[in-house]
Protein backbone atom coordinates (compact mmCIF):
# COMPACT_ATOMS: atom_id res chain seq x y z
CA UNK A 1 0.00 0.00 0.00
CA UNK A 2 2.60 2.54 1.12
CA UNK A 3 6.22 2.05 0.15
CA UNK A 4 8.89 4.45 1.32
CA UNK A 5 12.19 3.63 -0.30
CA UNK A 6 15.41 5.13 1.05
CA UNK A 7 13.75 8.45 1.81
CA UNK A 8 15.96 11.16 3.24
CA UNK A 9 14.88 14.57 4.44
CA UNK A 10 17.05 17.33 5.84
CA UNK A 11 16.15 20.83 6.99
CA UNK A 12 18.26 23.92 7.18
CA UNK A 13 18.61 25.04 10.76
CA UNK A 14 17.84 28.72 11.50
CA UNK A 15 21.32 29.17 12.95
CA UNK A 16 22.89 27.55 9.86
CA UNK A 17 23.90 23.97 9.21
CA UNK A 18 21.61 21.04 8.47
CA UNK A 19 19.40 18.74 10.46
CA UNK A 20 18.65 15.27 9.10
CA UNK A 21 15.05 14.66 10.15
CA UNK A 22 14.69 11.35 8.30
CA UNK A 23 17.78 9.35 7.37
CA UNK A 24 17.73 7.01 4.39
CA UNK A 25 14.66 5.18 5.64
CA UNK A 26 12.60 2.44 4.00
CA UNK A 27 9.20 1.34 5.21
CA UNK A 28 6.34 -0.76 3.93
CA UNK A 29 2.83 -0.27 5.28
CA UNK A 30 0.27 -2.89 4.27
CA UNK A 31 -3.20 -2.23 2.92
CA UNK A 32 -5.86 -2.16 5.64
CA UNK A 33 -3.59 -1.97 8.65
CA UNK A 34 -3.33 0.66 11.34
CA UNK A 35 0.32 1.51 11.44
CA UNK A 36 1.91 3.60 14.17
CA UNK A 37 4.95 5.87 14.00
CA UNK A 38 6.28 6.30 17.52
CA UNK A 39 9.29 8.02 19.03
CA UNK A 40 10.36 10.94 21.17
CA UNK A 41 10.14 14.56 20.02
CA UNK A 42 12.49 15.20 17.14
CA UNK A 43 12.74 11.51 16.22
CA UNK A 44 11.41 12.33 12.76
CA UNK A 45 7.99 10.68 13.01
CA UNK A 46 5.94 13.65 11.84
CA UNK A 47 8.34 14.33 9.01
CA UNK A 48 8.14 10.71 7.94
CA UNK A 49 4.33 10.92 7.91
CA UNK A 50 4.41 14.14 5.88
CA UNK A 51 6.71 12.45 3.38
CA UNK A 52 3.91 9.99 2.58
CA UNK A 53 1.69 12.64 0.96
CA UNK A 54 4.67 14.79 -0.02
CA UNK A 55 3.77 17.70 2.26
CA UNK A 56 7.51 17.35 2.66
CA UNK A 57 9.34 16.31 -0.46
CA UNK A 58 12.20 13.89 0.23
CA UNK A 59 15.69 15.00 -0.81
CA UNK A 60 16.25 11.48 -2.09
CA UNK A 61 14.36 8.22 -2.28
CA UNK A 62 10.88 7.43 -3.54
CA UNK A 63 7.35 7.36 -2.14
CA UNK A 64 4.74 5.01 -3.58
CA UNK A 65 1.13 4.99 -2.41
CA UNK A 66 -1.54 2.72 -3.89
CA UNK A 67 0.81 1.68 -6.68
CA UNK A 68 1.45 5.29 -7.71
CA UNK A 69 4.93 6.69 -7.33
CA UNK A 70 4.12 10.12 -5.90
CA UNK A 71 7.67 11.38 -6.16
CA UNK A 72 7.46 11.03 -9.94
CA UNK A 73 4.15 12.88 -10.42
CA UNK A 74 3.54 16.34 -11.85
CA UNK A 75 2.02 18.96 -9.56
CA UNK A 76 -1.52 18.41 -10.88
CA UNK A 77 -1.26 14.61 -10.81
CA UNK A 78 0.01 14.84 -7.24
CA UNK A 79 -3.03 16.95 -6.30
CA UNK A 80 -5.31 14.24 -7.69
CA UNK A 81 -3.37 11.54 -5.84
CA UNK A 82 -3.67 13.52 -2.60
CA UNK A 83 -7.46 13.46 -2.91
CA UNK A 84 -7.07 9.76 -2.19
CA UNK A 85 -5.02 10.32 0.98
CA UNK A 86 -6.85 11.87 3.91
CA UNK A 87 -5.02 13.71 6.67
CA UNK A 88 -5.91 14.45 10.29
CA UNK A 89 -3.94 17.01 12.31
CA UNK A 90 -3.07 17.57 15.94
CA UNK A 91 -4.45 21.13 15.81
CA UNK A 92 -7.45 20.02 13.68
CA UNK A 93 -6.80 22.75 11.09
CA UNK A 94 -10.47 23.30 10.37
CA UNK A 95 -11.64 26.38 8.49
CA UNK A 96 -13.11 28.72 11.09
CA UNK A 97 -15.45 30.48 8.66
CA UNK A 98 -17.03 27.30 7.35
CA UNK A 99 -19.67 25.29 9.14
CA UNK A 100 -18.98 21.71 10.16
CA UNK A 101 -20.85 20.47 7.08
CA UNK A 102 -18.96 22.84 4.78
CA UNK A 103 -15.62 21.80 6.27
CA UNK A 104 -16.41 18.18 5.43
CA UNK A 105 -17.64 19.23 2.00
CA UNK A 106 -14.37 21.02 1.22
CA UNK A 107 -12.34 18.07 -0.15
CA UNK A 108 -15.36 17.05 -2.25
CA UNK A 109 -15.70 20.54 -3.73
CA UNK A 110 -12.04 20.38 -4.61
CA UNK A 111 -12.48 17.01 -6.26
CA UNK A 112 -15.32 18.46 -8.36
CA UNK A 113 -18.25 16.48 -6.94
CA UNK A 114 -21.86 17.41 -7.79
CA UNK A 115 -23.64 19.33 -5.03
CA UNK A 116 -26.25 16.59 -4.44
CA UNK A 117 -23.52 13.96 -4.04
CA UNK A 118 -21.62 16.26 -1.69
CA UNK A 119 -24.69 16.77 0.52
CA UNK A 120 -25.36 13.05 0.71
CA UNK A 121 -21.74 12.15 1.46
CA UNK A 122 -21.40 14.90 4.11
CA UNK A 123 -24.50 13.60 5.89
CA UNK A 124 -23.07 10.09 5.77
CA UNK A 125 -19.71 11.17 7.21
CA UNK A 126 -21.39 13.23 9.94
CA UNK A 127 -23.25 10.08 10.94
CA UNK A 128 -20.09 8.00 10.98
CA UNK A 129 -18.39 10.36 13.45
CA UNK A 130 -21.59 10.95 15.41
CA UNK A 131 -21.98 14.68 14.77
CA UNK A 132 -25.15 14.80 12.67
CA UNK A 133 -26.67 17.35 15.06
CA UNK A 134 -23.72 19.73 14.70
CA UNK A 135 -23.77 20.13 10.91
CA UNK A 136 -24.56 23.85 10.94
CA UNK A 137 -22.28 24.76 13.84
CA UNK A 138 -18.99 26.56 13.35
CA UNK A 139 -15.74 25.01 14.65
CA UNK A 140 -15.46 27.67 17.37
CA UNK A 141 -18.67 26.28 18.89
CA UNK A 142 -17.25 22.74 19.25
CA UNK A 143 -15.13 21.00 21.89
CA UNK A 144 -11.67 19.69 21.00
CA UNK A 145 -12.92 16.14 20.60
CA UNK A 146 -15.75 17.26 18.35
CA UNK A 147 -13.34 19.31 16.24
CA UNK A 148 -11.18 16.25 15.75
CA UNK A 149 -14.24 14.24 14.73
CA UNK A 150 -14.91 16.84 12.07
CA UNK A 151 -11.27 16.50 11.04
CA UNK A 152 -11.71 12.76 10.69
CA UNK A 153 -14.99 13.12 8.77
CA UNK A 154 -13.29 15.59 6.43
CA UNK A 155 -10.42 13.19 5.83
CA UNK A 156 -12.85 10.35 5.23
CA UNK A 157 -15.25 12.21 2.93
CA UNK A 158 -13.59 11.55 -0.46
CA UNK A 159 -13.42 7.80 0.36
CA UNK A 160 -9.62 7.71 0.60
CA UNK A 161 -7.65 4.50 0.77
CA UNK A 162 -5.27 6.00 3.29
CA UNK A 163 -5.68 8.33 6.26
CA UNK A 164 -2.59 9.96 7.76
CA UNK A 165 -3.07 11.08 11.36
CA UNK A 166 -0.45 13.42 12.84
CA UNK A 167 -0.72 13.16 16.65
CA UNK A 168 -4.52 13.31 16.39
CA UNK A 169 -5.05 12.98 20.15
CA UNK A 170 -2.17 15.01 21.57
CA UNK A 171 -4.33 18.10 22.10
CA UNK A 172 -7.10 16.12 23.81
CA UNK A 173 -7.81 14.84 27.32
CA UNK A 174 -7.50 11.07 28.03
CA UNK A 175 -11.21 10.29 27.76
CA UNK A 176 -11.63 12.15 24.49
CA UNK A 177 -8.41 10.53 23.26
CA UNK A 178 -9.94 7.10 23.64
CA UNK A 179 -13.10 8.05 21.77
CA UNK A 180 -11.08 9.48 18.87
CA UNK A 181 -8.93 6.33 18.75
CA UNK A 182 -12.08 4.22 18.73
CA UNK A 183 -13.42 6.33 15.89
CA UNK A 184 -10.27 5.75 13.81
CA UNK A 185 -10.36 2.05 14.58
CA UNK A 186 -14.01 1.87 13.59
CA UNK A 187 -13.31 3.53 10.25
CA UNK A 188 -10.41 1.15 9.62
CA UNK A 189 -12.55 -1.88 10.42
CA UNK A 190 -15.65 -0.79 8.50
CA UNK A 191 -14.12 0.68 5.37
CA UNK A 192 -10.71 -0.99 5.25
CA UNK A 193 -8.94 2.38 5.19
CA UNK A 194 -5.23 2.10 5.88
CA UNK A 195 -4.40 4.38 8.82
CA UNK A 196 -0.95 5.72 9.61
CA UNK A 197 -0.82 7.39 13.00
CA UNK A 198 1.97 9.41 14.59
CA UNK A 199 2.17 9.39 18.36
CA UNK A 200 4.58 9.65 21.25
CA UNK A 201 2.38 7.48 23.47
CA UNK A 202 2.75 3.72 23.61
CA UNK A 203 -0.86 3.66 24.79
CA UNK A 204 -2.03 4.70 21.31
CA UNK A 205 0.01 1.94 19.69
CA UNK A 206 -1.28 -0.67 22.09
CA UNK A 207 -4.85 0.47 21.80
CA UNK A 208 -5.41 0.50 18.02
CA UNK A 209 -2.28 -0.29 15.97
CA UNK A 210 -1.48 -3.56 14.25
CA UNK A 211 2.15 -2.65 13.79
CA UNK A 212 4.33 0.36 14.47
CA UNK A 213 7.73 1.72 13.55
CA UNK A 214 9.85 2.95 16.42
CA UNK A 215 11.90 5.93 15.31
CA UNK A 216 14.99 7.52 16.78
CA UNK A 217 17.16 10.25 15.29
CA UNK A 218 15.48 9.90 11.89
CA UNK A 219 15.86 6.14 11.60
CA UNK A 220 13.60 3.15 12.13
CA UNK A 221 14.97 1.33 15.16
CA UNK A 222 12.45 -1.48 15.21
CA UNK A 223 9.12 -2.61 13.77
CA UNK A 224 6.82 -3.39 16.69
CA UNK A 225 3.94 -5.79 16.36
CA UNK A 226 0.84 -5.67 18.52
CA UNK A 227 -1.17 -8.74 19.42
CA UNK A 228 -4.07 -8.68 21.87
CA UNK A 229 -3.01 -5.23 23.06
CA UNK A 230 0.47 -6.56 23.85
CA UNK A 231 3.43 -4.91 22.17
CA UNK A 232 6.35 -7.19 21.48
CA UNK A 233 9.64 -5.33 21.37
CA UNK A 234 13.35 -6.14 21.32
CA UNK A 235 15.22 -2.84 21.42
CA UNK A 236 16.15 -1.08 24.64
CA UNK A 237 14.44 2.10 23.43
CA UNK A 238 11.16 0.28 22.87
CA UNK A 239 11.35 -1.30 26.28
CA UNK A 240 11.96 2.06 27.92
CA UNK A 241 8.91 3.49 26.13
CA UNK A 242 6.85 0.53 27.27
CA UNK A 243 7.88 1.13 30.83
CA UNK A 244 6.81 4.78 30.72
CA UNK A 245 3.42 3.83 29.36
CA UNK B 1 -16.46 91.26 10.25
CA UNK B 2 -20.21 91.17 10.82
CA UNK B 3 -21.72 89.07 13.54
CA UNK B 4 -23.14 85.89 11.98
CA UNK B 5 -26.50 84.76 13.33
CA UNK B 6 -27.60 81.13 13.39
CA UNK B 7 -30.40 81.97 11.02
CA UNK B 8 -28.03 83.59 8.56
CA UNK B 9 -25.60 80.65 8.74
CA UNK B 10 -28.33 78.13 8.06
CA UNK B 11 -29.69 80.24 5.21
CA UNK B 12 -26.20 80.39 3.66
CA UNK B 13 -25.82 76.65 3.95
CA UNK B 14 -29.23 75.99 2.48
CA UNK B 15 -28.34 78.23 -0.48
CA UNK B 16 -25.26 76.05 -0.91
CA UNK B 17 -27.21 72.79 -0.70
CA UNK B 18 -26.91 71.95 -4.42
CA UNK B 19 -23.16 72.55 -4.28
CA UNK B 20 -22.82 70.46 -1.13
CA UNK B 21 -24.68 67.65 -2.84
CA UNK B 22 -22.47 68.00 -5.91
CA UNK B 23 -19.33 67.99 -3.74
CA UNK B 24 -20.52 64.86 -1.94
CA UNK B 25 -21.02 63.10 -5.28
CA UNK B 26 -17.53 64.11 -6.37
CA UNK B 27 -16.04 62.79 -3.16
CA UNK B 28 -18.01 59.58 -3.65
CA UNK B 29 -16.73 59.27 -7.19
CA UNK B 30 -13.08 59.80 -6.19
CA UNK B 31 -13.42 57.26 -3.40
CA UNK B 32 -15.32 54.80 -5.58
CA UNK B 33 -12.66 54.78 -8.28
CA UNK B 34 -9.77 54.71 -5.79
CA UNK B 35 -11.24 51.86 -3.76
CA UNK B 36 -12.16 49.84 -6.84
CA UNK B 37 -8.59 50.13 -8.09
CA UNK B 38 -7.34 49.19 -4.62
CA UNK B 39 -9.48 46.06 -4.50
CA UNK B 40 -8.90 44.94 -8.10
CA UNK B 41 -5.15 45.63 -8.23
CA UNK B 42 -4.05 46.07 -4.62
CA UNK B 43 -5.89 42.94 -3.48
CA UNK B 44 -4.09 40.54 -5.83
CA UNK B 45 -0.82 42.37 -5.14
CA UNK B 46 -1.34 41.80 -1.42
CA UNK B 47 -2.07 38.10 -1.99
CA UNK B 48 1.10 37.84 -4.06
CA UNK B 49 3.14 39.64 -1.36
CA UNK B 50 1.84 37.09 1.14
CA UNK B 51 2.29 34.00 -1.01
CA UNK B 52 5.87 34.84 -2.00
CA UNK B 53 6.99 35.10 1.62
CA UNK B 54 9.36 32.41 2.89
CA UNK B 55 7.48 29.25 3.84
CA UNK B 56 4.39 30.12 1.78
CA UNK B 57 2.95 28.53 -1.35
CA UNK B 58 4.99 30.52 -3.89
CA UNK B 59 7.92 31.40 -1.63
CA UNK B 60 10.32 33.48 -3.74
CA UNK B 61 12.82 35.79 -2.12
CA UNK B 62 13.50 37.97 -5.16
CA UNK B 63 9.89 38.48 -6.25
CA UNK B 64 8.86 39.19 -2.67
CA UNK B 65 11.75 41.61 -2.21
CA UNK B 66 11.05 43.54 -5.42
CA UNK B 67 7.29 43.77 -4.78
CA UNK B 68 7.85 44.86 -1.19
CA UNK B 69 10.31 47.49 -2.30
CA UNK B 70 7.93 48.89 -4.93
CA UNK B 71 5.07 49.03 -2.45
CA UNK B 72 7.27 50.87 0.06
CA UNK B 73 8.48 53.23 -2.64
CA UNK B 74 5.01 54.42 -3.60
CA UNK B 75 3.95 54.54 0.02
CA UNK B 76 6.90 56.77 0.97
CA UNK B 77 5.63 59.65 -1.18
CA UNK B 78 3.71 62.30 0.72
CA UNK B 79 0.34 62.24 -1.03
CA UNK B 80 0.49 65.82 -2.25
CA UNK B 81 3.85 65.15 -3.93
CA UNK B 82 2.56 61.93 -5.46
CA UNK B 83 -0.33 63.92 -6.95
CA UNK B 84 1.93 66.50 -8.49
CA UNK B 85 4.38 63.94 -9.85
CA UNK B 86 1.55 61.99 -11.44
CA UNK B 87 0.17 65.00 -13.31
CA UNK B 88 1.68 63.87 -16.66
CA UNK B 89 0.31 60.35 -16.25
CA UNK B 90 -3.08 61.72 -15.26
CA UNK B 91 -3.15 63.89 -18.38
CA UNK B 92 -2.43 60.83 -20.54
CA UNK B 93 -5.01 58.63 -18.81
CA UNK B 94 -7.86 61.09 -18.32
CA UNK B 95 -7.03 63.89 -20.77
CA UNK B 96 -7.31 66.48 -18.00
CA UNK B 97 -5.75 67.18 -14.64
CA UNK B 98 -8.76 68.68 -12.90
CA UNK B 99 -12.01 67.16 -11.73
CA UNK B 100 -12.75 64.14 -9.57
CA UNK B 101 -11.82 61.58 -12.23
CA UNK B 102 -8.39 63.14 -12.69
CA UNK B 103 -7.92 63.24 -8.92
CA UNK B 104 -8.86 59.56 -8.76
CA UNK B 105 -5.64 58.67 -10.64
CA UNK B 106 -3.19 59.59 -7.85
CA UNK B 107 -5.73 58.39 -5.28
CA UNK B 108 -5.77 54.96 -6.93
CA UNK B 109 -2.01 55.01 -7.22
CA UNK B 110 -1.70 55.54 -3.47
CA UNK B 111 -4.54 53.20 -2.54
CA UNK B 112 -3.19 50.15 -4.40
CA UNK B 113 0.01 49.63 -2.35
CA UNK B 114 -1.74 50.72 0.83
CA UNK B 115 -4.42 48.06 0.44
CA UNK B 116 -1.85 45.48 -0.70
CA UNK B 117 -0.03 45.85 2.63
CA UNK B 118 -3.29 45.63 4.58
CA UNK B 119 -4.25 42.45 2.71
CA UNK B 120 -0.82 40.94 3.31
CA UNK B 121 -1.03 41.66 7.06
CA UNK B 122 -4.54 40.23 7.27
CA UNK B 123 -3.64 37.01 5.48
CA UNK B 124 -0.73 36.47 7.86
CA UNK B 125 -3.19 35.81 10.65
CA UNK B 126 -4.51 32.64 9.02
CA UNK B 127 -2.90 29.63 10.72
CA UNK B 128 -0.41 27.94 8.39
CA UNK B 129 -1.92 24.57 9.27
CA UNK B 130 -5.25 25.45 7.67
CA UNK B 131 -3.55 26.15 4.35
CA UNK B 132 -1.50 23.00 4.77
CA UNK B 133 -4.66 20.94 5.32
CA UNK B 134 -6.03 22.24 2.02
CA UNK B 135 -2.75 21.35 0.30
CA UNK B 136 -2.92 17.86 1.77
CA UNK B 137 -6.44 17.49 0.38
CA UNK B 138 -5.15 18.28 -3.10
CA UNK B 139 -6.41 21.86 -3.43
CA UNK B 140 -4.88 23.88 -6.27
CA UNK B 141 -3.26 27.25 -5.55
CA UNK B 142 -6.31 29.04 -7.02
CA UNK B 143 -8.65 27.05 -4.78
CA UNK B 144 -6.47 27.76 -1.76
CA UNK B 145 -6.49 31.51 -2.49
CA UNK B 146 -10.24 31.80 -3.04
CA UNK B 147 -11.70 29.09 -0.81
CA UNK B 148 -9.23 29.20 2.05
CA UNK B 149 -7.22 32.42 2.28
CA UNK B 150 -9.84 34.97 1.27
CA UNK B 151 -12.70 33.16 2.98
CA UNK B 152 -10.82 32.69 6.23
CA UNK B 153 -9.58 36.29 6.22
CA UNK B 154 -12.87 37.84 5.09
CA UNK B 155 -13.64 39.69 8.35
CA UNK B 156 -10.11 41.10 8.50
CA UNK B 157 -10.30 42.11 4.85
CA UNK B 158 -13.51 44.06 5.50
CA UNK B 159 -11.81 45.81 8.45
CA UNK B 160 -8.86 46.64 6.20
CA UNK B 161 -11.20 48.05 3.59
CA UNK B 162 -12.85 50.18 6.27
CA UNK B 163 -9.49 51.62 7.30
CA UNK B 164 -8.60 52.26 3.67
CA UNK B 165 -11.91 54.00 2.96
CA UNK B 166 -11.57 56.37 5.90
CA UNK B 167 -7.94 57.21 5.12
CA UNK B 168 -8.81 57.91 1.52
CA UNK B 169 -11.78 60.05 2.42
CA UNK B 170 -9.23 62.37 3.94
CA UNK B 171 -6.80 61.96 1.01
CA UNK B 172 -9.61 62.86 -1.34
CA UNK B 173 -10.00 66.17 0.47
CA UNK B 174 -6.36 66.93 -0.28
CA UNK B 175 -6.91 65.91 -3.88
CA UNK B 176 -9.88 68.25 -4.00
CA UNK B 177 -7.80 71.28 -3.17
CA UNK B 178 -5.67 70.87 -6.27
CA UNK B 179 -8.65 70.77 -8.59
CA UNK B 180 -10.37 67.52 -7.76
CA UNK B 181 -13.54 68.95 -6.29
CA UNK B 182 -15.37 67.23 -3.50
CA UNK B 183 -16.19 68.08 0.09
CA UNK B 184 -12.68 69.16 1.05
CA UNK B 185 -12.51 71.51 -1.91
CA UNK B 186 -15.84 73.07 -1.01
CA UNK B 187 -14.72 73.58 2.57
CA UNK B 188 -11.57 75.37 1.42
CA UNK B 189 -13.22 77.53 -1.25
CA UNK B 190 -16.09 78.81 0.88
CA UNK B 191 -14.86 78.27 4.39
CA UNK B 192 -11.30 79.47 3.98
CA UNK B 193 -11.02 81.70 0.90
CA UNK B 194 -14.40 83.40 1.47
CA UNK B 195 -14.25 83.39 5.26
CA UNK B 196 -17.57 81.50 5.51
CA UNK B 197 -16.67 79.60 8.64
CA UNK B 198 -20.13 78.03 8.80
CA UNK B 199 -19.40 76.20 5.54
CA UNK B 200 -16.10 74.92 6.87
CA UNK B 201 -17.74 73.72 10.08
CA UNK B 202 -20.63 72.11 8.20
CA UNK B 203 -18.26 70.28 5.87
CA UNK B 204 -16.13 68.99 8.73
CA UNK B 205 -19.28 67.83 10.53
CA UNK B 206 -20.43 66.11 7.34
CA UNK B 207 -17.08 64.27 7.14
CA UNK B 208 -17.32 63.30 10.81
CA UNK B 209 -20.73 61.76 10.18
CA UNK B 210 -19.53 59.93 7.05
CA UNK B 211 -16.50 58.51 8.88
CA UNK B 212 -18.65 57.31 11.78
CA UNK B 213 -21.07 55.66 9.37
CA UNK B 214 -18.31 53.92 7.40
CA UNK B 215 -16.67 52.62 10.58
CA UNK B 216 -20.02 51.47 11.98
CA UNK B 217 -20.95 49.64 8.78
CA UNK B 218 -17.47 48.10 8.52
CA UNK B 219 -17.55 46.85 12.11
CA UNK B 220 -21.01 45.38 11.72
CA UNK B 221 -20.19 43.57 8.51
CA UNK B 222 -16.87 42.24 9.83
CA UNK B 223 -18.54 40.96 13.00
CA UNK B 224 -21.20 39.18 10.98
CA UNK B 225 -18.64 37.51 8.72
CA UNK B 226 -16.33 36.45 11.55
CA UNK B 227 -17.07 32.93 12.80
CA UNK B 228 -13.76 32.36 14.61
Amino acid sequence: MIHLKNVHKRFQKPEGGWFDAVRDTSLHIRAGEIFGLIGFSGAGKSTLLRLINLLERPDSGSVTVDGQQLTALSASALRRARQNIGMVFQQFNLMANRTVADNIAFPLEIAGWQQADIDARVAECLDIVGLADRAQHYPAQLSGGQKQRVGIARALAPRPHVILADEPTSALDPKTTQSILDCLQDINARFGVTVVIVTHEMHVIRSICHRAALLDAGEVVEILTVQDKQVSAQSALAKSLLEVA
Amino acid sequence: MEELTWAQALANLSDLAPEIWQASLETGLMLGIGLTAAILLGGPLGVLLYLTQPGQLFAHRTVNGVLGWLVNLVRSFPFIILMVSLVPLTRVLVGSTIGPIAAAVPLSFAAIPYFARLVEQTLREIPRGVVEAAEAMGASPAQIIVKVLINEARAGLISSLTILTISFLSYSAVAGVVGGGGIGDLAIRYGYYRFQSEVMIAMVLLLVVIVQLIQFAGNRLAARLDKR
